[in-house]
């Protein structure tokens, strides 16, 4: 029933510094079905950051394939890396990076302009984005004017905007407090429950514990790869959280 | 559709640092604002010259006798006693193309009528003089042939004088003492107003040539039938040039100056003799030619500034519009987008402060300032070409950030 996504095969990055070759991946295979749920672990340097650049065509590899929905994106020039990053993935960041001084609309809206969609038309599909990330009542509002995890689902929604193949959420709770980050994987739950492939790097087991498979970097290489037997539900967290929060 | 978002993105961004933008487009005000000014000014110059030439008679030309060099010394021109009566007669019958050729001596004279005294320059003409010179007269008559003919003592005034010896009364058929001898105002001269170098051409007084040269004026150079001009009007301002040269060959023939030798005497014509002044403006507009592109050109370089700043500043930006699909050219366009801006920005108010100054100028001085459409559009073009020139490397150096450390940099 579900498809292959992506596939990686002997993915290796060797960075140069200096004169010495320093490895920061050093050949990674992997295959990733549609709809699938990743929790992406490992210490610093553990090539995990690397391997995220990667599979979002930020960077291209030194060794080994990538393929993409059957493509070798691997070989890609920058332009078309840039065209599939707009077209196929989305990406949430730990510090949100939204414009500042520039609207939640305008904000969301960004990605379509740079897919051709005219100005009228980008509006209405941002705003109804931001309607389903429950922002109705903030679409003029600037991120500064936005708590924090308004501001990530202002976020999320610019992820989603284009009608990505999949989301890659770097360290999507870092910034947020306890409950907010719950808020926030609840969101991403319910978006890979109705289908989306999320990718999510994070050091904290309790996040990982919302997803479905467990992929631990050391050292430049894949050490494990499991499978969550109990994930939980954030959704039931957050809002328990919630009632805490009420209680206090 | 793309460059409309451009526009709207520079704006948005320019706006968010308004008195950053100000300062940074202040140069090209400057520069954009003195083409302007240089333009109209140079143009009014141009145009007041012109009219000037027209007034004086563009077909009207002026030999004066050489100067004088003996003994290491150098006299100034007409200091050389050679043009006579006789040579303006010789001029006028054998030059097909020479309308009139009116003879004139000139000195100065104290002027004075009851207790009222006036010093002013004394010429001493016929009455083609005036004709040659445009002049007509604003009341009374010319001289007779027998006044001239008679050395009568009948005298033409100019306005200067007319307002300054008779404040209150008709100057015609009043007597006036020039250096003593008593003279009768027969005409007044209609006011020509300032010579090209601002010397007053009403403050003058008009005498038949005969009476001046035996009654007021006299001495060494005046002796026998010299003179110190030869006004000579040319058929049409198209022979002015071939007549000149018949002019010269003329006077070199009758004043026996043989080949390789130099002339005893000088031809000018208006055109040359406002040439001039032409000059002084084109100084002046070379000057602001100067001022003006410098002050682009260092415009130029703080627009580069700024945008570099900003390049800098918006990196994380930058990174996450790379992220999200822009490609190296978007990025690229963005940032020349917004110094194209910038500057034309610049460009627009410094035309308006252009426009505004010229104004100012010609209101407060006797420069008359003529705005000129295409410098305005010149001036335009020209802060957009600094935008695009200035903006292109901080433009470029945005392109080709790395997304990955664009988006980690602090």
């Amino acid at each position: 029933m579900s498809q292959l996504l992506f596939e990686t095969i002997g993915l290796k990055k060797t960075y140069i510094v200096g004169d010495q070759a320093v490895p920061a991946l050093k050949g990674v295979s992997l295959q990733v079905v549609s709809g699938d749920f990743l929790a992406v672990m490992g210490p610093s340097g553990s090539g995990k950051s690397t391997f995220m650049n990667l599979l979002g065509c930020l960077d291209t590899p030194s060794e080994g394939r990538y393929m993409f929905k059957g493509s070798e994106v691997s070989s890609f020039s920058a332009d078309e890396r840039a065209r599939i990053r707009n077209e196929q993935i989305g990406f949430v960041f730990q510090s949100f990076n939204l414009l500042p001084r520039t609207s939640a609309l305008d904000n969301v809206a960004l990605p379509l302009r740079y897919n051709g969609v005219p100005i009228k038309e980008r509006r209405h599909r941002a705003a109804e984005m931001l309607v389903k990330m429950g922002l109705a009542d903030r679409l003029d509002y600037r991120p500064s004017q936005l708590s924090g995890g308004q501001q990530q689902r202002v976020a999320i929604a610019r992820a989603l905007v284009c009608d990505p193949a999949i989301i890659l959420a770097d360290e999507p709770t870092g910034a947020l407090d306890t409950r907010t980050g719950f808020e926030v994987m609840a969101i991403l739950q319910e978006l890979n429950m109705k289908g989306m492939t999320v990718v999510v790097v994070t050091h904290e087991p309790e996040i990982a514990a919302f997803t479905r498979r467990h992929l631990l970097f050391r050292d430049g290489s894949l050490v494990s790869d499991t499978h969550n037997e109990k994930v939980k539900d954030a959704r039931m967290l957050s809002s328990k959280a919630e009632v805490f929060h009420e209680e206090r | 559709m793309k460059s409309v978002d451009g526009f709207l993105d520079a704006l948005r961004s320019l706006r968010s640092n308004k008195m950053r933008s100000v300062l940074t487009t202040l140069g090209i005000i400057i520069g954009v604002a003195a083409v302007i000014v240089m333009v109209s000014v140079g143009n009014g110059a141009r145009e007041q010259i012109s009219a000037m030439i027209d007034r004086l008679g563009a077909n009207m030309m002026m030999v004066r006798p050489g100067s004088s060099f003996g003994r290491g010394v150098s006299g100034g021109t007409g200091s050389l006693p050679t043009l006579t009566e006789d040579d303006a007669m010789a001029l006028q019958n054998e030059i097909p193309t020479v309308n009139l050729a009116a003879p004139q001596v000139r000195g100065t004279a104290q002027l004075i009528r009851g207790n009222l005294n006036w010093s002013s320059g004394v010429y001493g003409i016929t009455n083609s003089y005036l004709t040659v010179r445009q002049w007509s007269l604003a009341d009374g008559r010319l001289f007779e042939p027998r006044e001239i003919k008679a050395s009568s003592k009948v005298a033409i005034i100019g306005e200067t004088v007319a307002e300054n010896l008779f404040p209150d009364q008709d100057p015609i058929g009043q007597s006036l003492r020039i250096n003593r001898v008593p003279f009768v105002v027969i005409g007044v001269l209609q006011p020509k107003g300032q010579t090209g170098f601002g010397g007053d051409q009403d403050d003058t007084v008009m005498l038949p040539i005969t009476t001046a040269r035996k009654r007021v004026l006299g001495g060494r150079q005046l002796a026998g039938d010299l003179v110190d001009a030869i006004y000579i009007q040319a058929d049409s301002a198209e022979t002015v040039i071939e007549t000149e040269e018949a002019v010269i060959a003329l006077l070199r023939e009758r004043h026996r100056i043989g080949p390789g030798q130099d002339d005893d005497f000088r031809v000018r014509n208006m055109a040359e003799f406002m040439n001039a002044r032409a000059d002084s403006s084109k100084a002046m507009g070379l000057l602001l030619m100067a001022v003006a592109s410098i002050s682009l050109i260092v415009g130029g370089i703080g627009i580069m500034n700024i945008m570099l700043v900003s390049v800098t500043e918006r990196t994380r930006e930058i990174g996450l519009r790379m992220a999200v699909g822009a490609t190296g050219n978007e990025i690229k366009s963005q940032f020349l987008i917004e110094s194209i801006v910038l500057s034309l920005i610049g460009g627009s108010i410094g035309i308006a402060l252009g426009i505004g100054g010229s104004f100012a100028m010609s209101a407060y001085s006797q420069w008359k300032a003529i705005i000129d459409p295409m410098a305005v559009l010149l001036a335009f073009s020209f802060s957009a070409a600094v935008g695009v020139f200035f903006g292109y490397y901080p433009a470029r150096k945005a392109s080709l950030l790395d997304p990955i450390d664009a988006l980690r940099h602090e």
